[in-house]
C-alpha cells in the first residue's frame, strides 16, 4: 500500500469538506467583512440533524433512495432558516456597532447552539446510520471507498453550482454588488438585507451538505465536532484569501493535504517524539503562518488590514 | 433683610463644615468602611452561614476576579477580543505544577531526583513572565492585522494548548496528559505553609480562610495596576486606539506595541491567577482549561462592563457563583417538577451565558455598569455612517 498516496487521497477528501465549510466563511466575510464564528456550529447541527432524520426514515422503512435525499433536504432546509436566524438576531442589529459587539455575539450563539444541540441530542457520539456496503476500491497502489468517492464528487458539484449561482445569476450579482460596496448598490436597487440574508442560508446549505459529509465519512457525530472543523474551515478560508471563493476552495483542498500529509510524516520526521495526535495543530500552524508571512491569503488581493 | 435664595446661601455656608449625617459623602464614606470590613470578614461570616465549601467558592472567585481584570484589560481597554484566554491561566498554572512538584522526577530521575520545588514566590513572577511571553508569541503575528484575527488565533491557541497539555506525556513525560499532575507543593507565605490551619493572633484560620487572605491581597494588588494603567499614558493611549486605530495612529502612538503591550499584560495576570490556582488546588489537569472557561471569563467582563473595574468585579462574583447556585437550585426544582433532571445545571449554565453575550451585546453593550467613556462610545445614538 503506497502511504503517500493514502495520505493525499485522505486529504482531498478532507479537504473538500473544508472548502466547503470555508466558502460559508468567505461569502459572509467577503460581504459583511466580518467573521461568522457561529458556522462550525451550522456544520454540526446539519450532521446531527441529517442522521436523525436519516435514523427516523430508515426506521420507518424508507427505501434509502428516498431516505437520503429527503433528509439531506431536511438537514439544508434546518441550516437555512438556522444561518437566517443566526443573522437577524446577532448579526443584523449590530451592522453598525463597533466590531467588537458582533464578535461577542458571534461567540454567544455558538455556545448557544452547542449546548442546545447536546440537550437535543445529548453528549454522547451519535453513530451515522449503515447505509450500503461501503465498498473499497485500490487505485495505485491506494484505497478509496464509495462514501469517499461520493463526497469528493458531490463536493466539486456543489463548488461548481456555487460559482454558477455567483456568477451567472442575478443574485449571484446582487451579492457581489454588495460585496463591493454596500451603499452603493443599495442606490442601484438592490435590497441588501435580503442578499445578506440569502448569503447566509446559501453558506449554511454547504455547511448542512458538509456536516453530513464528516459524519459519513467518520461514522460519527457529536454536538463538539463543530467548532475544531470551523476553525479549521476558517484557517482554509485565510489560506486561500478570505473573501475570496476561489481561495476558499484551493485553500480548503490544501489545508486537507497539509493536515493528512503533516499526521502521516510527523512521527517519522521527529523520530516519533511527535505522533498523529498531534494532527489538529497543523491547521494552525498554518494559521500563524499565513497571517505571519503572506495575510492576504493565497489568491487574496485586498489587504487584510481595513481600518 | 435677606431674600429667600441668601439666606439659602449663609445655611449652606455654614453646615458645610458638618457633613449632613444623610449626605451623599457621609452615606458614601459609610458604605465603603462596611463593605470592607464585609469582604474582610467574609471567609468567617460564609463559614459561619454557609459552610466551608462556600468560603472555596470566595477564594475561586477571587481568582477569577483576577483572570476577569486581566482579560478587562486586553478587551475592555484596548479592545481587542481574547477568546483563549484560560490559555495563559493554564501557562501559568502548569509552570507552577512542574516547579514545584514531584512530577519532572519521573521524566528526568538523573537531573531531578525529588522533582523541582521552587519556592512558590520565584514561580510567580516566573509564570507570568513565561504567560507574557506566549502572549508576545500569539499577538505579534496577529495584532498588526485586523481584531478578529486575534479572535480566531487566540480560540485555537486555547485548543492548541490543550492538545498539548493532553500529549506531552510521550515519550517524555512533560505533562503527564489527562491525568494532570497531582501533589504541587502548598503555597508558603514566610516560612507558613497555607494549606493547614494556622493560629494567629488567638484567631484559629483554616486553610482556605489563609488562602482566601492570601488571594484578596493580590487581587487588591491586581485592581491597584489595573487602575493606574488604566488612567497613565498607556491606558489612555489603549482607550484611544480602542475607539479609533486610525485616527490613534495618526496622533503618532505606535498602535501595534502598544497593543502588544495589552495583551502581554492580560496574559501576566492571567499567568499569576495561574500559578495561585495550582498552589491552591495542588493539582492541574487539561480539563481546568477548557473553552467554556474562557467563554466564562469573557461572560465576566462584558456582563459587568468591558473597561470597568468595579463592573468587572461585580460581574467575576456573580458569575462565579452562579454554577453553585444553579447546582443547588435547579437540580431539587427539576426533580420536583418533572420527577427527573433534564438538564444538567452544567450546560444550562453555558446556555446562560452564551444567552448573556448576546443579550448583553444587543441591549447593554457597556455592561450592567458601564464605564462612562466605554457607554459614549458603545452607544448607539451618536453612530457614525462612514461611506
Amino acid at each position: 500500500m503506497d502511504i503517500f498516496l493514502q495520505q493525499i487521497i485522505n486529504g482531498l477528501v478532507q479537504g473538500s469538506v473544508y472548502a466547503l465549510v470555508a466558502l460559508g466563511y468567505t461569502m459572509v466575510y467577503g460581504i459583511l467583512g466580518l467573521i461568522n464564528f457561529a458556522h462550525g456550529e451550522v456544520v454540526m447541527v446539519g450532521a446531527l440533524a441529517a442522521i436523525s432524520a436519516l435514523t427516523a426514515l430508515m426506521g420507518w422503512g424508507a427505501p434509502i433512495w428516498l431516505a437520503l435525499p429527503l433528509s439531506v433536504l431536511f438537514s439544508i432546509a434546518a441550516c437555512m432558516a438556522l444561518g437566517y436566524t443566526i443573522e437577524r438576531v446577532a448579526y443584523r442589529p449590530l451592522r453598525h456597532a463597533p466590531r467588537l459587539a458582533p464578535l461577542i455575539t458571534a461567540i454567544g450563539v455558538s455556545i448557544v447552539l452547542q449546548n442546545l444541540a447536546m440537550m437535543i441530542w445529548g453528549r454522547g457520539y451519535l453513530p451515522f446510520p449503515t447505509l450500503f456496503t461501503n465498498q473499497s476500491h485500490t487505485l495505485g497502489g491506494a484505497i478509496i471507498n464509495d462514501i469517499q468517492l461520493i463526497i469528493f464528487s458531490s463536493a466539486l458539484l456543489m463548488m461548481a453550482g456555487l460559482m454558477v449561482i455567483v456568477h451567472r445569476t442575478r443574485l449571484g450579482r446582487a451579492m457581489r454588488a454588495v460585496a463591493e460596496n454596500q451603499h452603493a448598490a443599495q442606490l442601484m436597487g438592490v435590497d441588501v438585507n435580503r442578499v445578506i440574508s440569502l448569503t447566509f442560508m446559501l453558506g449554511s446549505a454547504l455547511a448542512a451538505v458538509a456536516g453530513l459529509m464528516v459524519s459519513a465519512n467518520y461514522g460519527l457525530a457529536h454536538y463538539y465536532m463543530g467548532f475544531l472543523l470551523g476553525l479549521k474551515a476558517f484557517t482554509a478560508a485565510v489560506l486561500g484569501g478570505i473573501g475570496n471563493l476561489r481561495g476558499a476552495m484551493v485553500g480548503g483542498l490544501l489545508l486537507g493535504l497539509i493536515e493528512s500529509l503533516g499526521a502521516g510524516y510527523i512521527g517519522d520526521l521527529t523520530h516519533g517524539f511527535f505522533g498523529s495526535n498531534y494532527q489538529d495543530v497543523f491547521a494552525f500552524i498554518v494559521l500563524i503562518g499565513v497571517l505571519v508571512f503572506r495575510p492576504s491569503g493565497l489568491l487574496g488581493e485586498r489587504l487584510a488590514e481595513r481600518a | 433683610m435677606f431674600s429667600q435664595s441668601k439666606k439659602e446661601d449663609i445655611l449652606r455656608n455654614v453646615l458645610k463644615g458638618f457633613p449632613h449625617p444623610l449626605s451623599r459623602k457621609w452615606t458614601r464614606g459609610i458604605s465603603v468602611w462596611l463593605m470592607c470590613l464585609g469582604v474582610l470578614l467574609l471567609p468567617f461570616i460564609t463559614d459561619a452561614a454557609l459552610g466551608r465549601g462556600w468560603v472555596r467558592i470566595a477564594d475561586f472567585s477571587m481568582l477569577y476576579i483576577m483572570l476577569a481584570l486581566g482579560l478587562n484589560i486586553v478587551v475592555g481597554y484596548a479592545g481587542l477580543l481574547d477568546l483563549g484566554y484560560i490559555a495563559f491561566f493554564a501557562v501559568g498554572a502548569y509552570t507552577y505544577a512542574l516547579a514545584g512538584s514531584p512530577h519532572l522526577a519521573l521524566a528526568f530521575p538523573a537531573i531531578f531526583p525529588d522533582g523541582v520545588h521552587l519556592p512558590f514566590w520565584l514561580v510567580l513572577p516566573l509564570g507570568a513572565i513565561l504567560a507574557g511571553i506566549f502572549g508576545v508569541l500569539l499577538g505579534a503575528p496577529t495584532l498588526r492585522l485586523r481584531g478578529d484575527y486575534l479572535a480566531i488565533v487566540t480560540l485555537g491557541f486555547g485548543e492548541i494548548i490543550r492538545i498539548f497539555m493532553n500529549n506531552l506525556n510521550a515519550p517524555i513525560n512533560f505533562t503527564n496528559g489527562p491525568q494532570g499532575i497531582s501533589r504541587i507543593d502548598p503555597i508558603q507565605v514566610g516560612g507558613v505553609s497555607l494549606n493547614a490551619t494556622q493560629e494567629l493572633f488567638g484567631i484559629t484560620l483554616p486553610s482556605v480562610h489563609l488562602y482566601f487572605y492570601l488571594f484578596l491581597s493580590l487581587t487588591l494588588v491586581i485592581v491597584l495596576v489595573s487602575q493606574r494603567l488604566e488612567h497613565s499614558r498607556i491606558g489612555r493611549a489603549w482607550m484611544a486606539i480602542r475607539e479609533d486605530e486610525v485616527a490613534a495612529s495618526a496622533m503618532g502612538l505606535n498602535t501595534r506595541n502598544l497593543k502588544l503591550l495589552a495583551f502581554a499584560m492580560g496574559a501576566m495576570f492571567g499567568g499569576v491567577s495561574g500559578t495561585l490556582f495550582a498552589g491552591f488546588q495542588g493539582f492541574v489537569s487539561p480539563e481546568s482549561f477548557s473553552l467554556m472557561e474562557s467563554v466564562m471569563i469573557l461572560c465576566m467582563v462584558v456582563l459587568g462592563g468591558m473597561g470597568n473595574i468595579a463592573g468587572v468585579i461585580v460581574g467575576g462574583v456573580l458569575l462565579a457563583i452562579l454554577p453553585e447556585v444553579l447546582r443547588h437550585s435547579v437540580v431539587p426544582l427539576q426533580q420536583s417538577l418533572f420527577g427527573k433532571v433534564l438538564i444538567d445545571p452544567e450546560s444550562l449554565r453555558m446556555l446562560l451565558f452564551g444567552t448573556a453575550l448576546i443579550l448583553m451585546m444587543l441591549y447593554r453593550p457597556a455592561g450592567l455598569l458601564p464605564s462612562r467613556l466605554r457607554r459614549r462610545e458603545l452607544d448607539d445614538e451618536e453612530k457614525v455612517e462612514t461611506l
